[in-house]
């Protein structure tokens, strides 16, 4: 395969990534009601957005937006990235998820949250991630987690 | 102040009848299939302790600023109204620190079980 062959089917293969991650998620209605939507995901990572809109604002003086629909962001996140991790969509329970609101996101803002699946055992699935608002050297939120894989047996 | 946000809104939350909060079960609330999503039970333990919060704070304005939340999830959220209780284990001057509970059916049987520290930002002439 030449090297325009091997580009191609990388996008290939995003796009296909893409279209069927937005169907899966799709069927996910608390997503839908956030604006969540897929960005892009590596072997053991993965991104989500959310878009900016009125009905996640918590603080109507300032515009900010809850932290609850942050840590909802996270949590999905981190339960896309346990996904990828195993390669397939495994059933998992959430244990604990623990978020530190580092400062509020930007009016306005599009925030992003990427998670990452840092250690899988047979049945725990240990995760990290932040939320940011632009750039993801200044981050909004850092959670650390665990998922339990109940399809383990 | 007791008013609930936007975002409250978004959820359906409003305020429980014997005090606490409610989330009426709705088909938006739902993550993986015949559950609901972590992050809305979360959502609504966060908007319990602010509540819990303002409502011990006479005088003077206060802005709460979540700094973290850890959420124990113990059960699986079932389809059905959920509700959640704060209890405030410290309310200092510039931090409170919060435990809540969110249950289903059972009060004894929760479904998850959250930690916040808040901070509150007093207005200048309420420092004085």
């Amino acid at each position: 395969m030449n090297e325009a062959e091997a580009a191609k089917r990388v996008l290939d293969d995003a796009g296909r990534m893409q279209r069927f991650v937005n169907r899966f998620m799709e069927a996910v209605p608390h997503m839908q009601a956030l604006g969540i939507s897929y960005v892009q995901s590596g072997t053991n990572w993965a991104e989500l957005q959310m878009p900016y809109a009125p009905q996640l604002v918590a603080y109507p003086e300032t515009g900010v937006i809850a932290s609850g629909a942050i840590f909802s962001l996270m949590d999905s996140a981190a339960g896309f990235s346990v996904f990828v991790t195993m390669g397939r969509f495994e059933p998992h329970a959430t244990l604990d998820l623990r978020c530190d609101y580092l400062r509020p996101a930007k009016p306005g803002a599009t925030v992003i949250g990427r998670a990452e699946c840092y250690k899988m055992t047979r049945k725990v699935a240990f995760v990290r991630g932040i939320a940011h608002d632009g750039d993801p050297d200044h981050p909004i939120a850092h959670v650390t987690g665990t998922f339990m894989l109940t399809g383990a047996g | 102040m007791s008013a609930l946000p936007p975002y409250a809104a978004l959820l359906g939350i409003r305020i429980a009848d014997g005090g606490g909060l409610v989330m009426p079960f709705a088909v938006h609330l739902i993550g993986s299939p015949g559950r609901l999503h972590g992050g809305a039970v979360a959502g609504l333990m966060e908007l319990a302790a602010n509540l819990a919060v303002q409502e011990l704070l006479t005088g003077g304005q206060v802005a709460l600023k979540p700094v973290n939340v850890t959420v124990d999830y113990l059960r699986g959220g079932a389809p059905v109204d959920t509700f959640a209780r704060a209890h405030i284990n410290r309310l200092g001057r510039r931090v409170a620190n919060v435990r809540v509970e969110a249950w289903q059916a059972d009060p004894a049987k929760p479904i998850a079980a959250a930690r916040l520290n808040i901070i509150l930002e007093r207005s200048e002439t309420d420092k004085a």
